[in-house]
This record gives C-alpha cells, structure tokens and sequence, in this order.
C-alpha cells in the first residue's frame, strides 16, 4: 500500500489513497468528492469549462499559481500542491468575490456552463494584478482567457467583466498562508503512487529519474499531461507505470551559457517562451501566445512538446531554424545533438531505451542572422498549425549565407528545405532568389491534405511565407510587414 | 464597462421612483446568474445521483453505409464494472426517435447509414468503465456505396423528403425581359451546435410503469412521446424534468431524444438509474448539425441593381434521416427573399440523403441558409455594376407599405411592419458607412498585402414556427401565501433568458419586485403537451401564456381587493408590491393572505395561440409569420493576402428587439448570435474524410471563435421600434434573428478579396471562409485579373 497522495483543498491537507494514478483531478472533484461547480465540456483541454487553479511551490520558494485544464491532469500529480476550484471563490461572509460579482454586473453567463471555467481564469489574472490599479489590458484578458470557449455571449460582456473586477472592492488572498501550508507536504524523497498494479512514481532528483527511466524504460512520462492525458481521456490508453518528471528540481534549470539559453524539460510553456522571448521579442512573441491556451501553457512544457514531436508541433520548426539543441539524458550520462537529427521519421525519434529529454539549448540572437517565425491556424487561440515556418537567414551585405528554412505541417516530421536553402545560400537576397526558392520549396515537400487544410494550401502559403519573411528581410523593402494580429491589436485596439 | 455598450445596461435601478414595479424592459441580470458565477447552477451532471445508479456509453458505427454482418459482445462483457448490454432487440416498444418522419432508429436494427450511427448501449458501474467496454465490441460489416455530400445526393435523387419548389409569376419570361443576368453557385457549410453541456439524460424508474427523465432538453414533451414510445408506455407515465441546459442552440429539440431514450431503455430493464452522458467526441460524432447547403443560382435585374426575376436550387445535407430537414428547407425557401422584394421568383429546395449526421435545428434553423445565399448574389449585381453593394442592397428592399407596393413576400404573406429603410439608413449614418468605404480604397491602393474590406447587411427574419399548431403554449402561476410566486411554463431554459423574461412579465403584472417571482424547471407533469423551445418564440408564447395566468389571478385579486374596500375592480392598481383600491394601499402579501383567507384561488393557468397564422405546404404560401425582426450591421475585416488569414476590426449592429423586455439580455443575444454566426461563416470547418468519417469531432479540431475573435470595436444597440402585432409587451424575438446580422463580417471578407481585382470580378468564396477558403477565394481574383489584363 502506497502512502496517499496529498495536496490542499478546502483549506486543509487532502488525500487521496484510492482510484487509478490515471484517475483526472475533474474525475476526482466530480465524482469522488460530488464537488460539481466545475464541468466536464471536452476531456481534452480545449474548453476551459473545467478550469481550476494550481498552486505550488516554485523552486524559488515563491507560491505560483496558475489556471489548469483540471480534464486532462491526473490525481497524484497534485501532490505536494494546492487545488482552488469555483466553491473557494465565495467569501467567508458568503458574499461573491469580485470576479463572480464583475460577472454578474456585465452580464458575463448566459448558460452559465462555462461560467466557472471563466471565473477561475479570471481569478488566476485577478491574483497577478493585486494591487494594481489600472485595468488589463485587452491583449491580457485575450491571453487570460485564450483556454476558455464560451458559445452563447460572444465574449464581449466577459471581457468587460475581466476589466470591471479590478474596480470592486478588493479581495486580497494570503499567499504567505499559503506557502506555508505547502511547505508542510512537500516531500524530500521520490514519491510514489500505487493502485492495482500501476505505479506512478515522482522522482525528485536527475539522478533518480535517470535510474528509475533505466529500470523502467517502457514506463510512460508524464510532465504537463497536455498530451498524454489525451491519450487516457480519449483513447483510453493504458498508460503502465508512468514516471512524473516535473519533481526534479533540476529540470527546471534555466540559463544562459555559452550564447545558448538553457531550458530544463521541466519547465512550463510560458516560463520557457518567457525567456525566449526576452531574446526574440518580435519574432517569437505571436507563437508563444499562440501557442494552444495558457491553461496548457502553464502545464505542459518545452521539454514533452520536443519530447512528443508532432509533426506539427509549433516550437519544433523554429528552435531547428535557430540551431537549437536538444539534450538528453540516461543513467550512462548526458549527449546533445541538433533538435533537427532527433526527428528521424514519423514519430520516430534519435534515442535509445532509458534515454529522456533533459533540456533544449536555444542559440541567442547574433545580429547578423534574421529570424521570423509565422504559424497559420484557423483560428487565433489555442489551435494546431496546419503550417509553422520559420526562417533564419545569415545575411551580409544583402547576400545570404547559412539559410536555415523549417517548416511544421509539411512532412512526417518538422524539418529542414535542403532544397530551397541550396537555392538561396550565396545568393543575393532579391526577389529572384526568392522565386527561385519557392519553387525549390514544392521539391522539398509533399505536404497531406487533412481536416487543418489541403495539400494545396500548404504548400502555397509554405512558399507565400518565404515571401512574406523575404519582405520583411530583404535589404530594399520599403515597410516592415506588419501580421494580421499584430494589425488588430495596433489598429483595432488602439482605435477603441 | 465597453463604453460602446448600450448606456443603459450601467443604469441601476432607482430606488424609489415609481417605475420599479414596472419590471419590464429592466436590464435585470439573468435570473441564474449568481448560481453561475458561484458554480452552483444545477446542470443535469450535477443532479446528485440516486444510490445504484449506473452510466451508459453508446457503441457506435464505423462505417459510412453497411450491413452489421455479425456483432460479438464477450469482450464488452467482460470488461471491469460492465452490467448489461443492449441492442435494437431489447427495446420494447418503438425503434424509433424521429419527430416528424418515422425514420430514425433509436438503434441500428443491422444497417448503418453513418460513421457514428449508435449500435448498441452498454451499462456500466461507471462513466469510464462504461466508455472503455464499447470499444471492445467486435462488429464485422458489409460495405455499401456511400453518398456523402449534397451534389452527390442530388445527382442520386436521393433525398429524405421529397422536394419543394416554390413559384411566384414567370420567373423564366421575367429573366428574358432583364437588362442583365448572372448565374453563379455557392457553397455554405454546416455548422455543430457546441454547446458547452453536452446531451445528457439520467433516467429513474419509478413506482408502476413509471419513469422520470432528467434531460438537457430544448423539448421535454418530445422527449416524453420518444421513451413512452420506445418503453411502450403511456405518456402519463413519463415525467420529463428539465430545469437548465448548458446551450442548445437547437442541437437538443429532436436529437436530445436519442440519449433519453437509450438511458430510459436502460433504466426500464434493469429497474435501476441510468445516466447516459455523452463524451465530447461522441456527441460530435453521433449528433445532427446545422445542415450545409450547396446552392445553384440565376438572377435578372437592371442597371440600377434592381432584381426582377430569381431562380435558385438549394440542396441540403440532411444526412441519413428526415430528423428536421423539411422545416429547415422550408424555412431556407421562406428567407431566400431576406429584406428583398424579388419579383418573379422560382426556388426549388432538395433535403440530400447523405451517409452523414442526421442534420437538425441550429438556430436560424434553415432561415441563415435562405439569407446567405441572396446576400451573396446581391454583392455580386453590386460588383457587376460597378456599384457599392449597399446601394443596391436599399434599391430592392421591401416597399414600406401599400403605396409603395413591392410588400409581398414569395409566400403571399404581406410585410407589414417594415422598418428596414429607417434601420438601416440608422446604421449607415451612425457607422460612418460612407467615409470608411473611401478610407478602405485609400489604404487598400497604398497597401499590398493586407487589405481591408467593408460591408453592411440587412436582415429580416420571420417569427414563429412555419406549422401552425406548435406556436402554442401554456403556463401555470402560483401565489403562495406569503406574497411569493412561483412560475412554470413550457419553455425550456438555455441560456436566453427566457426564464427572466417570464418572470419579468409576471412580477409586472402583479405589480411586485422581480425578487418574489422565481421559475421552476420545465416539468412535463406540470404543463402538458408543450412545443419546443425553438423558433426564437419562447418567450413570446410562454411569456403571453404566463402574463394570461397571472392576470387570472389579478383580476380575481383585484375583484377581492374591490369588494373589501368598497372600490371598481376596473381601477385597482398593482403596483411596487402594493395594491392601490381607492384611497386604501394593501401590501401586496397582505392582499394575498387575505384572498386566501377568503378562499380565493391563488393559482391559475394560462395558455396563448398566436393568431392570424396559416401556411399551405403544398403550394408553400400563407401567413406563416406573425411578424418579422430587422436588423443590420456592418463589419470591417483586414485579410492578409499571402495566407488568407484575416481578422474582425469592428463591428456595428443595431437591432430591432422591438419594445425589449430585457435589453441586457437582447443585447447579450445579438452579441453572442453575431460571433456564433460568424464562426458558422468563417472558422467552423466540418470535415469529413473519403469514407465519410468526421475528423473534426473534437475543440481541438472543430474551431469555434475565441476570445480574441470578438472585435475590440464591437457596437450592438437595439433600434427604437414597437412590434405592430400585439407580442408581449410589443416585444420582438431576439433568439435567432441576429445569427444573419455577421453575414457583414463573410462578405466583408468577399470584398477584401475582391480589391485584388480591383473589385471587379467576383471572388468565388465559400463558407466557412477559412484562411484556405479566403486566399482560394483572392487566387481566383488574381488568376482573373490577369486573364482579363
């Protein structure tokens, strides 16, 4: 019999000895605790009807505490945590907290089935703005709220909600409580949950996690479950034994060395682009609040999305046109190798049983390389590329050396254009040479057709991207160009 | 607060001025909006569960059009937590769930017609024990031709209702007379209902042969006729109870029945709760949506833009069975004319037997697919002449009366109440139509890869059900004799208010604070035989038949009140929860005390028909509306012209909800109908693969618009109007009317697209306008342009 998973709840210390390591946190609040504010509308995490929020303990010793997909995170790897649901927003006296009252006064519910996964985002921005006395802006409330669908209002009373609630009468939470009832369950040594013969297990040093991934080189990691829990929630997986990576205090390392930014594999989507960004503010900005919701963002991480390598993964085709690296890890040490040579097929990857993704290394700017990113969804928020491009050319009195193109979307894997760069290395960078690449582009790829879009678009908005990035780099061009986003929140914003 | 918002919604309410009582046409929040925010609105999920119930998941089809061969359960059976399983021969009455046409098994009886057709249901101790049994089913099939799109199933003749068509005049001599002709096709997308709380149903045998149904459903008294029909019961023994939905949006008016019938079923053999919940991806792949249509078109008009003679062909994709395709054709023939005085018109309408989803209501319900398609053509003439769209939109509106003439619809109903020219003449002021349009040519000469677009649309939609005998409904009021009041009537709540509404017309009339009146769930033991909640009439009807049983009891109140201070009962006045005889002033609770005292009925029913209403299927004429909503807006779009992404800049509309009985809710519906509707048009994708498997069955896949999609610049209003009918309060329905109003933002787009070509040419753009869609759309242009250079 394993020792109960632990986390805060209510106010107190609750545990959890019974139920799959499988078992959802909104499984758990629905059905074993009959706690019902918070819905079930995807399974998926791409709702937000089930949102709640998360605090734990940052390796700094800070509290943070962030909006979750509670669909899609399994139980035991709350432990050492705080969970808030809709039910902790109500006040002691029993009156709403400002968020729920903003709410109310915007009309912001219609059905009201979304309504909680709203409040809690909402809450989670209410938490970051204390004390603060100006409203969000509308790029934060869009941000805050990038995780949650809602299908009757529309969004706008919402997001005046979202600008009204700073404007009641506070309500302040104590954080320094807080942290301390954290304090009281974290472990010191690997934690471990066993239920009908499937372990989970939280290592919490890089040594133990490189000789349990030895010992157990079948077992499924998991660090933000923003895929794998699909894999239980939807495909009904079994998942075995199941190895938590986001306990090792040493994967979230992060830092700059040798002109490389260092990210550990356990550090979230938002941390990392954080950081990245710090770096390529123009160039990443737009994929990093692109990037699925911030819900996923704040779980899932940097490390599991290279780690997983779709073929559309958004981070996959820059960080390849930045040279970026990926660095693993076994009990037998550590190796790194270009990110673009880890990605050998579909779904196949450079690495052998027992080996796990201990970092990336993204090489910091030099003025001499241009880079852009471009992602092309259907929708803003929280959706899968059907193309992600990226381009970082070396470019030296308008001639091009060292071209790195990558695309997502277009082949089995995110991957290189040999083609189009052969086409443009040693070239004057004019619209000739571009031409010339574009064409080369239709030889590189052999994009599918899919419900994200056609073969045919793929490859025209893969060569009209190249154009787009020749645009805004190439030494005669008139303007820099703005994206269509960048236009709405410049234009659109600005104006109201 | 959005300063663009109405000013009125910031309003308080004054203590103390006489109007508080007046309750109607308050901005009252919805009366469940502090449940929500607090997470303690009850959905049918959050029921507490009775002891012993189990859960139900369905077994699906994964093939488009087969024959079962044979079906093995073992493994099903054998799985952890599985109780039962059951197929077409363990349902006892009828295998049946269709609402008008007898078509739809509630369980494959051997041939699937659909990837997602339900098979078999299997009993569980848990949701997820339930969900992991199904999919060890072993099903071997035979495979059929399948017919998976509207033009296949044209060329088929396959349909599931013969077709319509519906004549005015000579519409070929008339096309022989005109100036000008175009002809052209188009192709609109279907759309998935989403709405956040998925179909769900929990079944409780009771004593005898009875049986309570807990539903998300839009129409109870359909979902009691399905399970009493399938249990081979009476309907009297099935209690359906609906207290709020988490949306509908039509998706839960015919295709909630499935789930409660499959739970029911369940329940009956096992005489133990059932609930069947759908999981996200299931009710995508097992449920109806709004169906896609594909549309032929002719049309004769003049140099001024004025048309004179339409023929359309419009084919639907009603998927497998009938379900509601007829009504929503119909409703598509009876919207084609949107604000428009046609001339000679022929319309022939085909609902396609596809391999597909069953399609069904989604609000609009047939009205947006009639609408879109005349809007697009009418862009069309607009760019063929050389002029601003708008300028021929207003040549052919309606006439505004007799004298003008041109005011009869292509059904032979006349429109009375036109307010179009005035709306719209608001709108195109108020927005500054005019000068955007010259600043949009200023930067679109300047700028070469983004471009920007405009356009402003009208709507007029009809209000009530095309068939005559649903626009009924009744309601029941209680006083209780502490002065509180309890009401119940046949609409369901969905998210629209309808049960703040009601409860606005009732405390108004009896003169008391909306605070003492509160609304049960909808109840088919209470009021019988009810129509769905649809049509955007809920609470037209529920609100007249709720103010009739509360002004039963008034007057009775008022007789009393007269009698015991010697006044006229004519002139007792119910006011801010005092009752005012004479010179006496009551308290309202004491007035009601009293009249209990007196043994006065404290209760009341109340039932409304909307008259004047008639409609002929055969030759698809009448007076099947009793009045139309207006409205328009207008959008500006920017569109990058590399990759066809594009994004909403601002949005005005104005609305005509009549005299509103609730403008923040009016408001709240235009809003949410305008980006509902703007997804449909814009990034909501159905797709299905070669062998007819939907693939965007999921949020992941299936794109509904974010919050980033509501445009900063988002102006709605309501237009100062009172409905000419005598509606409640001369109100107007709100529920539907403005899913047309975002048809601005999609031929926005168009003309954005259009400026490649330095607008003449006509950008062949389909709905949903995706980026893919858009940049096709601007390709097309360009490849013209050329040719034509």
């Amino acid at each position: 019999m394993s020792e109960p998973i632990r986390f805060f709840y209510r106010g107190e210390v609750h545990n959890v000895a019974d139920g799959a390591p499988t078992r959802t946190l909104l499984q758990h609040l629905r059905e074993d605790l009959h706690c019902t504010g918070t819905k079930e509308g995807c399974a998926e995490g791409d709702c937000g009807a089930c949102t709640v929020v998360v605090a734990e303990l940052q390796p700094d010793g800070e509290v943070a505490m962030k909006s979750v997909n509670s669909c899609i995170q399994f139980v035991p790897t709350l432990d050492g945590k705080a969970v808030f649901t809709i039910e902790d927003l109500k006040q002691a006296d029993g009156n709403m907290h400002p968020v729920q009252e903003a709410l109310v006064e915007c009309h912001g519910s219609q059905c009201g089935f979304c309504t909680p996964g709203f409040a809690m985002s909402l809450w989670s921005l209410y938490l970051k703005q204390e004390g603060q006395t100006t409203p969000p802006c509308r790029k934060t409330v869009d941000e805050t709220l990038s995780g949650n669908l809602c299908r009757c209002t529309g969004y706008r009373p919402i997001i005046d909600a979202a600008r009204r609630m700073g404007e009641l009468p506070p309500v302040s939470f104590d954080r320094e409580a807080l942290k301390a009832s954290l304090k009281t369950i974290q472990r010191t040594e690997m934690y471990s949950y066993t239920h009908d013969g499937q372990t989970f297990y939280a290592p919490r040093t890089l040594a133990e996690l490189a000789t349990l991934r030895a010992e157990k080189p079948t077992a499924t990691i998991v660090a933000g479950s923003t895929d794998v829990g699909l894999w239980v929630t939807k495909q009904m997986r079994n998942l075995g034994d199941m190895i938590y990576v986001r306990q090792v205090q040493e994967l979230y390392r992060m830092e700059e060395e040798d002109g490389m930014l260092y990210i550990g594999a356990a550090v979230n989507l938002n941390d990392a682009y954080e950081a990245a960004c710090k770096h390529y503010k123009e160039e990443l900005h737009e994929m990093w609040q692109r990037f699925a919701s911030q819900p996923i963002r704040n779980t899932g991480t940097l490390g599991g999305s290279v780690a997983n390598g779709s073929p559309i993964g958004d981070s996959a085709p820059w960080m390849i046109a930045l040279g970026a690296e990926i660095v693993i890890r076994s009990d037998k040490g550590q190796r790194s190798m270009l990110l673009e040579k880890f990605y050998l097929d579909y779904m196949k990857k450079d690495w052998q049983p027992g080996e796990f993704v201990e970092a990336v290394r993204i090489p910091l700017p030099r003025k001499d390389i241009h880079f852009r990113s471009y992602k092309l969804a259907k929708r803003y928020d929280q959706d899968i590329s059907a193309v992600c491009a990226a381009f970082a050319f070396t470019l030296k009195d308008g001639v091009v050396s060292d071209a790195h193109i990558a695309y997502g979307g277009m082949a089995a894997t995110s991957r290189r254009a040999p083609l189009a760069e052969a086409a443009v290395n040693g070239k004057r960078w004019d619209e000739a040479t571009l031409k010339l690449a574009m064409a080369e582009l239709a030889k590189d790829y052999t994009p599918l057709s899919d419900m994200r879009a056609t073969a045919g678009y793929r490859m025209k908005t893969a060569q009209n991207l190249l154009r787009r990035y020749w645009l805004e780099s190439n030494p005669d061009s008139a303007q820099p160009l703005q994206s269509i986003n960048a236009y709405h929140y410049a234009e659109g914003v600005a104006a109201a | 607060m959005n300063s663009k918002s109405e000013a009125f919604l910031t309003q308080p309410a004054v203590p103390g001025v006489p109007m508080a009582w007046a309750e109607v046409g308050q901005s009252h929040p919805h009366e469940s909006a502090v449940l929500h925010v607090l997470g303690e609105a009850t959905y049918t999920d959050d029921i507490p569960e009775v002891a012993g119930t189990l859960h139900a998941a369905l077994g699906i089809s994964a093939k488009a059009h087969a024959n079962i061969l044979s079906m093995n359960f073992d493994a099903v059976k054998a799985m952890p937590g599985v109780v039962a399983v059951y197929t077409h021969k363990d349902i006892p009455g009828t295998n049946d769930c269709g609402p008008i046409i007898h078509d739809d098994p509630i369980l494959s009886e051997g041939l699937v017609e659909y990837v997602g057709q339900p098979i078999f249901i299997v009993v569980a101790n848990s949701h997820d024990n339930a969900r992991r049994a199904v999919k060890k089913a072993v099903i071997e099939y035979q495979e059929l031709p399948a017919i998976l799109t509207p033009q296949a199933a044209r060329d088929a003749k396959s349909f599931v209702v013969p077709p319509m068509h519906l004549a005015r005049g000579d519409a070929q001599a008339a096309f022989e007379r005109s100036k000008h002709r175009l002809k052209g096709e188009l192709h609109v997308g279907g759309q998935e209902q989403f709405y956040l709380e998925g179909q769900i149903s929990y079944a409780i045998p009771k004593e005898g042969k009875g049986m309570l149904i807990y539903c998300s459903t839009q129409h109870p008294t359909e979902m009691q006729h399905v399970v009493a029909h399938a249990l081979h019961r009476h309907s009297h023994d099935i209690v359906v109870e609906c207290r709020r939905m988490g949306g509908g949006f039509g998706g839960k008016e015919s295709q909630s029945a499935l789930w409660a019938a499959c739970a029911a079923i369940s329940a009956a053999h096992l005489r133990r709760p059932v609930k069947l919940r759908a999981d996200r991806d299931d009710d995508m792949m097992v449920t109806g949506k709004r169906h896609c249509f594909y549309y032929e078109y002719e049309m004769g008009y003049g140099d001024d833009g004025r048309i004179v003679a339409a023929k359309v062909e419009m084919v639907s994709r009603a998927g497998f069975s009938a379900d509601l395709s007829a009504p929503v054709a119909t409703r598509a023939v009876c919207h084609f004319d949107n604000a428009y005085y046609l001339g000679d018109v022929d319309i022939r309408a085909m609902a396609g037997k596809t391999n597909t989803q069953s399609n069904t209501a989604f609000r609009g319900f047939g009205g947006p697919q009639g609408a879109i398609a005349i809007e697009y053509i009418v862009d069309e003439i607009a760019r063929n002449l050389g002029m601003d769209s708008l300028d021929v939109r207003k040549i052919n509106f309606y006439g505004r009366n007799d004298e003008e003439g041109r005011n009869v619809t292509q059904y032979n109903q006349k429109v009375v109440d036109n307010v179009i020219h005035d709306l719209v003449a608001q709108l195109e002021s108020e927005s500054d139509y005019r000068k955007r349009r010259e600043d949009i040519n200023a930067f679109n000469a300047k700028s070469k890869v983004l471009k920007r677009g405009l356009a402003l649309t009208p709507v007029k939609f009809g209000i009530a059900f095309n068939v005559t005998h649903f626009n009924q409904a009744g309601a029941l009021v209680h006083i209780y004799t502490d002065g509180s009041v309890l009401v119940n009537h046949g609409g369901t709540e969905m998210g629209q208010g309808i049960n703040t509404k009601v409860c606005q017309v009732v405390a108004h009339e009896l003169g008391i604070d909306l605070a003492m009146v509160r609304a049960t769930a909808t109840d088919t033991s209470k009021v019988a035989n009810t129509s769905a909640t649809a049509a955007s009439t809920g609470a037209d009807l529920n609100g007249k038949a709720a103010q009739d049983a509360a002004n039963t009891i008034r007057k009775r109140l008022a007789e009393f009140a007269a009698k015991r201070h010697d006044g006229d009962p004519d002139t007792v006045r119910f006011e801010a929860n005092f009752v005012h005889v004479g010179e006496h002033t009551i308290p309202f609770a004491e007035l009601v005390q009293k009249a209990y005292m007196a043994r006065i009925q404290l209760w009341s029913d109340g039932f409304y028909a909307t008259p004047g209403l008639h409609w002929d299927p055969k030759t698809m004429s009448g007076n099947p509306f009793s009045y139309y909503a207006y409205g328009a807006s207008v959008s500006e779009v920017v569109v990058d012209t590399l990759t066809g992404e594009w994004k909403l800049l601002k949005a005005d509309a104005l609305y005509d909800a009549g005299n509103s009985l609730n403008p923040a809710i009016d408001v709240g519906q235009v809003e949410g109908a305008f980006i509902q509707g703007m997804g449909w048009l814009t990034t909501e994708e159905l797709w299905w693969n070669p062998a007819g498997k939907l693939m965007t069955h999921a949020p992941s896949t299936y794109k509904i618009p974010g919050v980033s999609d509501c445009p900063e610049n988002f102006s709605v209003r309501l237009f100062k109007n009172r409905n000419v009918m005598d509606s409640i309060h001369r109100s107007k329905a709100v529920g539907e009317p403005p899913l047309l109003l975002p048809f601005s933002v999609f031929l926005a787009i168009r003309d954005a697209c259009s400026s490649v070509g330095d607008h003449r040419f006509n950008p062949p753009l389909r709905a949903p306008a995706t980026s893919e869609a858009i940049l096709n759309a601007i390709s097309a242009v360009q490849d013209a342009a050329e040719a034509a250079n």
